[in-house]
């Protein structure tokens, strides 16, 4: 597949919550239009915060970050955001709405569609994902597996160029973690994945970024990296479970 | 396990906090049962709420009899929808009390008396508490309908309908769900204290600052990733509330037909009415 355009770029980027404590320091990176890339590490690396950054929910203390060729700044941010889609960790923050489909009509409706053809979409999204009997449920009375589908619902209905997810296979039961691979699996957006459950990144990405302390420790195929068991353990990681194998009988 | 088994677990099972939360979504899940009123417009139910109220309080205070027939509204509705009294007042119980508590005083005020019961001279002062404790509960009654036959959203959306100011009515929306986050915060630190702190009845007021601060610190970090949701989802300052039942010819004849029921019990003495023809 021929790969022409950056969909995300982020050139020598620094960012610190606190003075004298960086996050992230001169770091860049790019994502290709269509490309699947995982980002892992080890806890406060700095993924949560490269996504915010990408998504202008944080600005950097220096550097550029541009989303599809725009500059992150105040005139872009909207348009930014409307190619992007972000799963968060956690789906009961996702969800606000009293109904999946109240919530899955919610960015439609603000981005201007009338509401008949939100809901015509709104079917066809739940088609698409096998969940035509969410669709009226109470966001509080359904599975946390259900919960993030309907996030993961809720940002298909933007149609985002891009899918930024945040631990998308965190507190799943294995079933509803299988039904979550697939469905990025099934995507055809560019999609960046933050997670510490390796084997999901095997899964769903064809190249993976290792962090660690703000900095890019590793950039390439995703199985080269994770069969690599010194390159991980060097950066508080460990081989994923299928490559590893039992450790303990 | 029984029906009364499983209720006396969850009600074991359950912390004071996660009671309270579940009491906040069982509201939701009356709001979307199913009967006659829970399908009119919201506006419907908005303006028929507002004009009992209004007219309920209206009434004199002597004016008991009259005020008693006021009631049936109320009771017709519980009935119609099948939403047992005993919820309502259930999850009214905690203002119950301060609504009974108006008017406590005015038998000391008002010792005149008015009537006779038997041989017992009733005061205006107890007809005025009484007739002021009703109005209280009436009132209530027809709040607690109104939510419980409405979904939240629904609600917000008639309000707007009215032209109440939009920020007004997206602060009561947000409110509303902010609530249900801080309870729920709330519910699983208040277990992980007392996992750590067995048998000790409530929070020591030692850990009070801390456990505020840390739930102040909690509910924002959450409300914030609710707010950056709504955001990266295209929300600038205005919210598309849920979409409403049209405002149908039932709607008209019902909101019409008990305002004009409300003013007829209030300014026809029915109780006298009623009581001349049953005499004759």
């Amino acid at each position: 597949m021929m790969i022409e355009k950056k969909m995300i770029q982020l050139d020598k980027v620094s960012f610190s919550y606190e003075p004298g404590r960086p996050i992230l320091q001169d770091l860049s990176l790019h994502i290709h239009k269509g490309e699947s890339v995982g980002l892992i590490g080890a806890n406060g690396a700095g993924k949560s915060t490269i996504l915010k950054l990408m998504l202008g929910l944080l600005t950097a203390q220096s550097g550029t970050v541009r989303v599809d060729g725009l500059d992150m700044n105040k005139e872009n941010i909207a348009t930014i955001r409307r190619k992007l889609g972000f799963v968060l960790q956690n789906s009961d923050n996702q969800l606000f709405m009293p109904t999946v489909e109240e919530d899955m009509m919610f960015a439609p409706l603000n981005y201007g569609m009338d509401r008949e053809e939100a809901e015509k979409k709104v079917d066809r999204v739940l088609e698409q994902l096998n969940l035509t009997d969410l669709k009226y449920r109470h966001n509080h009375r359904i599975s946390g597996g259900e919960k993030r589908m309907a996030a993961i619902a809720t940002i298909l209905m933007m149609e985002p160029e891009a899918i930024l997810m945040d631990e998308p296979s965190a507190a799943l039961d294995p079933c509803n973690r299988r039904i979550v691979i697939d469905t990025i699996r099934g995507m055809d957006q560019t999609r960046l994945i933050t997670s510490h459950d390796l084997d999901m990144i095997l899964e769903t990405c064809e190249r993976v970024i290792l962090l660690d302390k703000g900095q890019i420790v590793a950039d390439g195929r995703t199985e080269e990296i994770l069969k690599d068991r010194e390159l991980l353990e060097a950066h508080r990681m460990e081989l994923p479970f299928c490559f590893a194998g039992p450790r303990y009988r | 396990m029984d029906d009364a088994s499983l209720l006396w677990f969850n009600s074991k099972a359950m912390n004071k906090m996660e009671k309270a939360l579940h009491e906040l979504n069982e509201m939701d899940d009356l709001a979307a049962m199913d009967s006659p009123i829970h399908h009119l417009s919201p506006l419907a139910k908005l303006l028929t709420t507002i004009a009992y109220i209004i007219i309920t309080v209206s009434f004199h205070k002597y004016d008991l009899s009259g005020l008693m027939i006021m009631v049936l509204w109320p009771i017709l509705l519980f009935s119609m929808t099948g939403i047992p009294v005993r919820t309502c007042f259930y999850k009214l119980r905690i203002v119950l009390p301060l609504v009974m508590a108006v008017g406590l005083f005015n038998p000391f005020f008002d010792k005149a008396p008015m009537l006779m019961l038997g041989n017992v001279p009733v005061s205006g002062g107890v007809i005025s508490m009484v007739t002021l404790m009703l109005k209280g509960v009436f009132c209530l009654m027809a709040s607690f309908l109104l939510i419980a036959t409405t979904s939240i959203d629904a609600l917000c959306a008639a309000l707007r309908k009215l032209h109440v100011p939009g920020t007004l009515v997206t602060l009561l929306l947000l409110t509303y769900r902010y609530v249900g986050v801080m309870t729920e915060e709330l519910a699983i630190m208040t277990d992980a204290y007392h996992l750590r702190a067995p048998g000790q009845k409530g929070i020591h007021i030692s850990a009070w600052g801390s456990f505020l601060g840390q739930l102040l610190l909690r509910s924002m970090d959450r409300a914030q990733d609710l707010y950056n949701s709504m955001l990266l989802r295209g929300y600038h300052d205005h919210f598309h509330y849920v979409e409403m039942k049209p405002f149908r010819m039932k709607d008209a004849l019902y909101t019409l037909g008990w305002i004009a029921v409300f003013l007829l019990v209030r300014y026809v003495d029915v109780a006298q009415w009623m009581g001349s023809h049953v005499m004759r």
